[in-house]
């Protein structure tokens, strides 16, 4: 059976996890294990006026009680947003401080005051009880609308007003005038709702100081421990980079959470050094709740004109960005580059103009979630789409592609040009197995049981491959976005890949083999993927962006060109033959056209013997690549679902869900499907029950699984899956990226077929069953005044 | 502290633990086996799931001390000599595991069910496990993979005898 680009092998790291032999951070124990518990505000804005540590110090077990005075004063820094976003009048955001452990003033419900280390988990636990702290509290703004208001309480005295910035993006004017003159102007207030990630492993670590070497080791979830370390170093100053390994072992999940490095890390580190002991947390999931970065958060009025046949003329956005309390890592990216320089969806639209403020509040800090930014905008501009077309009374589909564009390169107003795409033949793909053409009849039907059906369309782009250093520079990321692989290739012949992308559940270890495999055509048992720890692995940006095939599998690619470039030199000087003749093929090197040929482990040990190489050859077969890709890919696609609606329930029922996605080449369809399948169910939980609520004093309502609806296996369907590919033209294998795309086109897919079986375009997510029998009652009110 | 004794994956086990000891807690710190994991602090997400005297159960809401004499199986226990359960083997045959997290939890539900409805007689159809799939949570797969890995294990269980596990 072939395992190389386009094959669906099975996975080689399932053994260990189907036998319950995965390793998580959690599962790492060391010696001199202490534990580490926090000691978190119960308010949401307060000033610390004291702590008493003097009980919870003598309890049983207290090894130490930390606050953040200890912290700051040991030079700890505060915590970084690593992207600079300007305002319009070309001020810099407004970043308020950020400590690890909070020293005068607790910002939202869960900030961290101080961390209790003791002998076992529980002793740290009952002592952080008696950690007492005092508060008085402040006025609290909990939500984007309420912290704008007049005269609200400022959650950082930096930040006046609450806004962290305002920023714009196109241009105003034309885009006014555009409207003007518009035919018909759909207008549209859309609030994309908030949610917690929610990997099912909760973020842990296991920080270990060694006083002889003044060496620290980090065990954490991280989807970049690179980047980690770097931070770590260069920001927060736990320690020199050449001073801390920061090690990602298997990791359960990461949706963008386990990006950022957070207070709890920083904290262990340090207590760490403080105690002499190894200190390990691990977060409840109640704890992640007001601890991981919860995303979206959006409230957004838009408007879009359209000609008198349907083309669009313009499009102009003002979005509400929550950021929460504080700025995370890359929060100021998310609802600006990664936001609006999607608005322009698959459409040829001349006139856009995007301003999006971002606005502290007193709520845990908002970051990237599983597509970060292209999730909103998606969201509002295929809602404003499907709307606009029943307003002006066209097809849906037709609507989308009269404006669709057509020729690539495609140059957008709002900075990103498209490289490729079939964004009609995507839509035909979807029409097609969605049977688009039965749907009237199936509605009938539905209708004869007294049940509501609904068909609603999403055609999603994104920009993926995050991204070429020099472009996210000019736009003022603090990083570049590079990824680097090292080509190991033994004198066995079996080959080592070490890679900066890290897999949380993405399957790396058979795709990238694959790729490898294929290449020198060796059997994939011989290929092993190395990754996550920065003792071993080079350098690497990590997993995020769906980019470890678009970057991390290229970077792979280009160190591979290299290997083979050294292979054929060796090969062609054992061989006595030109090295333009040689081939590599079946696990042989061979002279083209003849039958002298060097198996591949002959190759391997020739490089590392040394006894005959080319007149100065260095020995050894390894070599190692960065890649910068050249543009951002843009993974596209078209999304159909069809739900059912019981009228008098609301309930609503997924009956069918189609995805045709182009992400380019695919190296394993199966892996590429999984991914879909969980993108498409985060969509649906965010489409249908997923949503994070605060009140208005900024108490999280929303804090387990009791509140928090989770998507389970009973509230989604199977997925219908094809695959267009036009092949990328930026990298080497073609690739665009598709961990993303599933959530972020599920969700307007899910509420245009809703909107559409009620009949009332105006229904916000989470659509539950109250909100869609209300908004079914609305739609209905008119008719039974009659 | 109290004294605790019970079967875990066929070997005798014997620890002083205190109290307030969860089960789960019990198998991961105690025996080190960390194939069973928390996913949450509420009992919802299942991936502590293992079997206690034959039924699945979720190990963070059972005290260590009140099993005293019981069996339990977990994720380390179910394969027999090496040789996989069809359960696991359907995990991987079907793509049904991205993380990994969730899966120990998903494999003992599944196996548990399997023994269930086939013990009743009953058809185990594709709404019948997602129904029975209410505990477990899975924020990787949609589940699309879990479902057609129980289905398809369902089949290759039938007539493997209960006291087999
Ligand atoms: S840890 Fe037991 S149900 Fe979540
Ligand atoms: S595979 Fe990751 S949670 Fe299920």
């Amino acid at each position: 059976m072939s395992t190389g680009i386009g094959a669906r092998v099975k996975r080689k790291e399932d053994k260990r996890f189907i036998t319950g032999q995965g390793r998580y951070t959690d599962d790492v124990r060391v010696d001199n294990q202490a534990y580490a518990a926090f000691v978190r505000s119960p308010h949401a804005h307060a000033k610390v006026t004291s702590i008493d540590k003097s009980e919870a110090e003598a309890a049983e077990g207290v090894i130490a009680v930390l606050d953040g005075r200890q912290l700051t004063g040991d030079g700890i820094g505060n915590l970084i947003c690593g992207w600079a976003v300007s305002s319009k009048d070309g001020s810099p955001m407004n970043m308020g401080p950020w400590s690890a452990l909070a020293t005068d003033r607790v910002r939202y419900v869960g900030d961290a005051v101080a961390v209790v280390i003791a002998e076992t988990k529980q002793q740290a636990r009952d002592a952080a009880e008696l950690v007492a702290v005092e508060y008085e509290e402040l006025p609290v703004v909990a939500s984007s609308t309420a912290a704008l208001e007049d005269g609200a309480v400022q959650v950082h005295d930096n930040a006046p007003g609450n806004i962290v910035f305002d920023w714009e993006i196109g241009d105003e004017a034309a885009t006014d005038a555009a409207l003007a003159g518009a035919a018909h102007v759909t207008e549209m207030r859309v609030v994309n709702n908030r949610l917690s990630p929610n990997p099912m492993e909760p973020r842990s670590a296991v920080a270990i100081y060694d006083s002889a070497e003044d060496h620290y080791t980090l065990y954490t979830t991280s989807q970049n421990p690179h980047v980690a370390r770097l931070v770590l170093s260069a920001f927060y100053n736990v320690a020199p980079e050449h001073k801390l390994r920061v090690i990602a072992p298997d990791v359960g999940g990461g949706f963008g959470a386990k990006i950022y490095i957070y207070p709890e890390e920083i904290t262990c580190l340090w207590a760490s050094m403080k105690t002499g002991r190894s200190v390990k947390w691990t977060a409840d999931r109640s704890e992640a709740f007001v601890t991981d970065a919860h995303g979206r958060d959006h409230v957004t009025h838009a408007r879009m004109g359209f000609d008198a046949n349907g083309k669009i003329v313009g499009f102009k956005v003002d979005t509400h960005a929550n950021l929460g309390a504080y700025m995370s890592l890359f929060s100021s990216a998310t609802p600006t580059y990664l936001y609006a320089t999607l608005l322009s969806g698959q459409y040829d639209i001349q006139n856009i103009y995007g301003n999006v403020k971002g606005i502290y509040t007193n709520t845990v800090p908002v970051d990237a979630y599983r597509g970060a930014g292209r999730p909103e905008a998606t969201f509002l501009v295929e809602r404003t789409m499907e709307t606009a077309a029943r307003e002006m009374g066209m097809d849906p589909a037709e609507l989308r592609r009269r404006n669709f564009i057509g020729s690539f390169p495609h140059q957008t107003p709002v900075i990103m040009t498209y490289d490729a795409g079939d964004f009609a033949g995507n839509l035909d793909m979807g029409q097609a197995a969605a049977d688009v053409a039965g749907f009237p009849a199936r509605k009938a039907e539905a209708a004869s049981r007294g049940k509501l059906r609904g068909l609603g369309y999403s055609c999603y782009i994104e920009a993926c491959g995050i991204a070429p250093s020099a472009a996210v520079g000019s736009l003022g990321a603090g990083v570049g976005l590079w990824e680097s692989a090292e080509v190991r290739v033994n004198p066995v012949g079996t080959i080592e890949i070490l890679t900066g992308s890290h897999s949380h559940g993405q399957g790396h270890e058979t795709t990238f083999a694959q790729i490898v495999g294929e290449r020198f055509g060796l059997p994939i048992e011989n290929v092993s993927i190395v990754h996550g720890d920065t003792d071993k692995v080079q350098f690497g940006m990590g997993t995020y962006g769906s980019r470890s095939g678009a970057v991390g599998m290229s970077a792979i690619v280009k160190a591979m060109d290299k290997v083979e470039a050294k292979v054929k030199k060796i090969a062609a000087h054992v061989l006595e033959a030109s090295e333009d003749d040689i081939v590599i093929e079946g696990g042989a090197v061979k002279v083209a056209g003849t039958d002298k040929q060097m198996l591949w482990h002959e190759v391997g040990l020739a490089a590392y013997t040394a006894h005959n190489l080319p007149a100065g050859m260095e020995p050894g077969l390894k070599e190692t690549a960065f890649y910068d890709p050249v543009n951002f890919t843009f993974p596209a696609g078209c999304y159909i679902a069809e739900v059912e609606v019981d009228p008098e329930t609301g309930v609503t029922k997924i009956i069918q869900f189609t995805a045709a996605d182009d992400f380019g080449t695919v190296i394993n369809p199966m892996i590429v499907e999984g991914q879909v399948h969980g993108g498409a169910a985060q969509g649906i939980g965010q489409a249908m029950l997923e949503g994070v609520v605060y009140d208005e004093d900024g108490q999280l309502l929303t804090g387990s699984y009791m509140d928090y609806c989770m998507p389970r296996a009973d509230d989604v369907p199977f997925y219908r899956i094809e695959h267009n590919k036009t092949i990328c033209p930026g990298n080497p294998l073609g690739m665009k990226g598709c961990g993303e795309a599933g959530a972020i086109g599920t969700p307007p897919a899910i509420i245009n077929a809703i909107t559409d079986a009620i009949g009332n375009n105006d229904l916000q997510m989470p659509a539950t069953p109250l909100k869609v029998w209300t908004a079914l009652q609305a739609a209905q009110k008119p008719m039974a005044a009659e | 502290m109290t004294k605790v004794s019970m079967k875990v994956n066929g070997k005798a086990v014997s620890r002083d633990v205190p109290d307030n000891t969860l089960l789960v807690e019990f198998l991961r710190e105690q025996l080190r086996l960390t194939g069973t994991h928390v996913g949450c602090d509420t009992s919802q997400c299942g991936a502590c799931t293992v079997h206690v005297n034959g039924r699945a159960i979720k190990s963070c809401t059972q005290l260590a001390v009140s099993l005293e004499g019981a069996e339990v199986t977990t994720i380390e226990g179910i394969a027999n000599d090496g040789e996989l359960h069809p359960m696991q083997v359907a995990f991987n045959d079907h793509h049904g595991l991205q993380c990994g997290f969730c899966t120990p939890g998903m494999i003992m539900a599944g196996i548990d069910m399997v023994n269930r409805y086939q013990a009743q007689g009953k058809d185990l159809t594709e709404e019948a496990i997602r129904f029975e799939l209410e505990g477990n949570l899975c924020r990787c797969t949609g589940y699309h993979n879990i479902v057609k890995a129980i289905d398809d294990a369902a089949g290759k269980m039938t007539g493997m005898a209960r006291a087999a596990e």
